[in-house]
C-alpha cells in the first residue's frame, strides 16, 4: 500500500512537472507514453540523464529519424544498440514516432551546462568558423546560430545541440570518427571524423552552455 | 421616323468618310498617348535601362543585348513599332514595346540617343580590317553596297538609317545571319523599311558579315 | 546534471551504475590518443582529407552532395552547373565583406587560396545532380511567364534576357536552373540584406528587380526555378 502511494505520488509529480499540451489525444498519449517509457533513461522532463541524451526541445523531425533509425539499425554506436534498438523495435508504431516527437519537440529545453568552461571560447570559434585550414566547415551554416537546429519544412532533420551534455555530444562526435552511425547523418560522419579530441572537447563543452 | 432610301445613299458616303477620319486620326495618335509624367518617364527608362545598360552601352547577356547609346531616334521609334506590329519578331521586345506609352516614345528614343559612353568592344580585332573595307567599298562581286552609303562613313546613321558604330559584335552578327527570321515579318501585306537590308544580308559570306561586324564593335 | 528527487531511487540507482560501468569499461572510444588530429592521418572512410579532394568535400558538407544545395538552419545554395565566373565572384564578395548573412560570418569558411577558387569553380560548374525541387507545385506556371517575359506594366524586366531562357547563365550572370527554393526566396525577399551594392556579382539592375517583384511574385518564380534542369 505504501509503495502503491508513493508510486501514485510520483507520477503525480511528474505529470504536474511536465506542462500539460493542448494538443488532442495523441499527444495526451505521447505524454503519458514518455513518461512511461523514455523517462526512466532520458530523465524527468526528458532532460537528459548521462549519456541519455535530453530528449525536451529537440527538432521533431530528427527525433522521428533517430527512432526510425533505431529501429532500421542504421544508427549502430554500442549505445544505442544496447538500449534503443529493443525499445524502438518492440515498442513503436509509426503514430506513436510521430506523436512523440512532436510532443518532445514542445517541451522546454534546459541546458546541461556541464562542459568544461575554459574550453568554451575555442568551441564557439569553431562552431562559428569551422576549420578551413582543415576543411571543416562551420557548424553555425545547419545548425543555427544559437544551435537550435533547422525546423524548417524540409531540414527539421537537422538537430538542436543548444544544451545538450557534454559528455553527450563528445561520444556522438567521436563515434563517427570510429565508423559508427555511418549511414544515416550525412555530412556529419565526413566532418566529425575529421575532428581532433581537443577540437570534440571544446565543441562539446561550447554547445552544453547554448541556451 | 422610316429610314428612306435617301438617308442610305447619304449614310455611306458618310460612314466611308468617318472611317476615314478614323483611320487618319488613328495613325495620327501613335505618337500621342495618355499624358505622362517625369516620374513614369523615368521609370520607363529605368527599365529600358535595366537591360540594355544605364550608359546604353548594351550587354553581352545570354542574349546579345544592342547598344542604344547614339541611337538614330527615328530608328528607335521605327523599332518599337515594328516589335508592337510583330513586322519585327522577338519575344522580348513584344512586350515591353506594348508596355510604353505611345506618348513616350519620342522622349524615350531621345534619351538614348544623347548618351555616347565608349564601344564595349566586343569583336575580334584581326577581322577588323577586312571589316572596314567592305564598310567602305561594300561587296561588288555580289552587288552588296558599300554601307557607307546608307549608315554614313563614321557609321553613325541618319534619320531611318540606324547607327552601327560600336553596335555589339555578336549582335550584328546574329542580326545579319538571322535577318529573316527577325526582321520583315509582315509579309507583303505589311512591309517593312527593313525589305532594304534583305537582299545585303543574304549577299554577304558568314567571314564577311563577322569582319564588318568586327569592325563596327570598334567604333565610337 | 538533473536533480532526481522525483523519480523513485532504486531503478535510477541501478542505471547510474550501469552507465557508469559502460563508462568505464568502453572508455571514451579514442584509439588514436590525445592530440591525434585525424585530418592529417591517414583518411577516414575513403574520404581525402587534403587537396583539391578534400576541398571539394568540404564544400560539399554544407553544399549538399554534388552541390545540389542543402537546406540547413540556412538554405544552402546548389552550386552544381553554376558559371564559373559567378562562382568566382561570390566568393571573392563573401571574403571581402561584401556579401554576408545577418547573423553568421561566411568570410572564413569560404577564403580559397585563387588556384584552388579555380578549380573548384572548374569543378562544379561539371556537376548536373536532379534538382531537390519542393516548391509548391501550383506556383510554377506564374513562376514561368514572370521569368520569360518580366513584368513590362511594372518595369521588371525579364529574367531570361540576362539569365537565359533555361536559366543557365552566362560568364558573371548566374544559374537558376534548380536552384533551391528556399534560397531563392532569401535572396530575393532580402537583397539588400543578403548583398551590397559593390558586389561583383550584384549589378545595380537586381537590386531594382528584387524590390519590385511583390512577395507572391518572388515564391512563383523562385518555385518555378526549382524545378528547372
Amino acid at each position: 500500500m505504501k509503495r502503491l502511494k508513493l508510486t501514485l505520488a510520483v507520477v503525480a509529480l511528474i505529470s504536474g512537472s511536465v506542462p500539460a499540451l493542448a494538443g488532442g489525444p495523441r499527444l495526451v498519449y505521447a505524454e503519458k507514453f514518455a513518461d512511461r517509457n523514455c523517462a526512466w533513461c532520458h530523465g524527468p522532463s526528458l532532460q537528459g540523464f548521462f549519456k541519455a541524451p535530453r530528449l525536451a526541445g529537440q527538432t521533431s523531425r530528427y527525433l522521428e529519424n533517430q527512432l526510425l533509425n533505431f529501429r532500421s539499425h542504421a544508427r549502430n554506436d554500442p549505445l544505442a544498440k544496447q538500449y534503443m534498438w529493443g525499445a524502438a523495435a518492440n515498442h513503436l508504431s509509426l503514430q506513436t514516432v510521430r506523436s512523440l516527437s512532436v510532443y518532445l519537440s514542445r517541451l522546454n529545453p534546459k541546458s546541461a551546462d556541464d562542459g568544461q568552461q575554459v574550453l568554451a571560447a575555442r568551441g564557439r570559434a569553431i562552431y562559428r568558423g569551422g576549420i578551413p585550414e582543415a576543411n571543416i566547415p562551420a557548424c553555425v551554416a545547419c545548425h543555427g546560430p544559437d544551435a537550435q537546429g533547422a525546423a524548417a519544412q524540409g531540414a527539421g532533420q537537422i538537430p538542436r545541440l543548444g544544451g545538450l551534455s557534454y559528455y553527450y555530444l563528445k561520444r556522438r562526435l567521436e563515434q563517427w570518427g570510429e565508423g559508427y552511425n555511418a549511414t544515416a547523418s550525412r555530412p556529419m560522419p565526413d566532418i566529425a571524423s575529421k575532428l581532433s579530441v581537443n577540437e570534440i572537447d571544446a565543441l562539446a563543452s561550447y554547445l552544453s552552455f547554448v541556451r | 421616323m422610316a429610314i428612306t432610301p435617301r438617308h442610305l445613299r447619304l449614310a455611306l458616303p458618310a460612314a466611308v468618310v468617318a472611317i476615314v477620319f478614323a483611320t487618319a486620326g488613328r495613325a495620327a495618335d501613335a505618337d500621342k498617348g495618355a499624358a505622362f509624367s517625369q516620374q513614369q518617364l523615368q521609370a520607363k527608362i529605368q527599365y529600358c535601362s535595366s537591360c540594355h545598360q544605364p550608359s546604353g552601352q548594351g550587354y553581352l547577356g545570354a542574349t546579345p543585348i544592342p547598344r542604344l547609346a547614339g541611337q538614330q531616334p527615328q530608328y528607335i521609334k521605327n523599332q518599337l513599332h515594328a516589335f508592337i506590329d510583330r513586322r519585327r519578331v522577338n519575344f522580348y521586345m513584344f512586350k515591353v514595346a506594348h508596355s510604353l506609352n505611345p506618348a513616350m516614345l519620342t522622349a524615350i528614343a531621345d534619351h538614348f540617343h544623347a548618351l555616347n559612353p565608349p564601344p564595349l568592344g566586343s569583336g575580334p580585332p584581326n577581322l577588323v580590317g577586312a571589316g572596314k573595307k567592305i564598310f567602305e567599298h561594300g561587296v561588288p562581286d555580289a552587288k552588296v553596297p558599300p554601307c557607307s552609303t546608307c549608315h554614313g562613313s563614321e557609321a553613325k546613321g541618319k534619320g531611318p538609317f540606324p547607327r552601327l558604330a560600336g553596335q555589339l559584335y555578336p549582335y550584328i552578327v546574329k542580326t545579319l545571319t538571322n535577318w529573316d527570321k527577325e526582321r520583315g515579318q509582315g509579309g507583303t501585306a505589311n512591309p517593312d523599311t527593313s525589305a532594304i537590308m534583305k537582299p545585303i544580308a543574304h549577299g554577304l559570306t558568314e567571314s564577311q558579315i563577322k569582319a564588318v561586324a568586327a569592325y563596327l564593335s570598334t567604333l565610337g | 546534471m538533473q536533480v532526481l528527487s522525483s523519480k523513485p531511487a532504486f531503478p535510477s540507482a541501478i542505471l547510474a551504475l550501469v552507465f557508469l560501468g559502460l563508462g568505464l569499461a568502453g572508455g571514451t572510444g579514442n584509439a588514436q590518443g590525445l592530440g591525434a588530429h585525424r585530418a592529417y592521418a591517414a583518411p577516414v572512410r575513403g574520404y581525402p582529407a587534403g587537396g583539391l579532394q578534400g576541398k571539394i568535400h568540404y564544400c560539399e558538407d554544407c553544399h549538399g552532395p554534388s552541390g545540389q544545395g542543402y537546406r540547413g538552419y540556412l538554405p544552402i545554395p546548389r552550386l552544381a552547373g553554376q558559371t564559373p565566373q559567378y562562382l568566382e565572384n561570390e566568393l571573392q564578395d563573401f571574403v571581402e565583406g561584401r556579401r554576408a548573412h545577418h547573423s553568421i560570418n561566411l568570410s572564413e569558411v569560404h577564403h580559397l587560396n585563387p588556384q584552388t577558387q579555380t578549380a573548384l569553380a572548374s569543378y562544379f560548374n561539371t556537376l548536373n545532380p536532379k534538382p531537390i525541387g519542393g516548391a509548391p507545385r501550383r506556383l510554377v506556371a506564374m513562376g514561368k511567364t514572370i521569368y520569360e517575359a518580366g513584368l513590362p506594366d511594372a518595369n521588371v524586366p525579364a529574367c531570361s534576357v540576362c539569365h537565359g531562357p533555361s536559366a543557365g547563365g552566362h560568364g558573371p550572370i548566374p544559374r537558376l536552373a534548380g536552384q533551391l527554393y528556399p534560397y531563392l526566396l532569401m535572396e530575393l525577399e532580402h537583397w539588400d540584406r543578403e548583398r551590397s551594392e559593390a558586389g561583383l556579382g550584384t549589378p545595380a539592375v537586381m537590386r531594382r528587380v528584387a524590390h519590385s517583384l511583390s512577395n507572391s511574385q518572388i515564391e512563383a518564380v523562385a518555385a518555378y526555378l526549382s524545378y528547372l534542369e
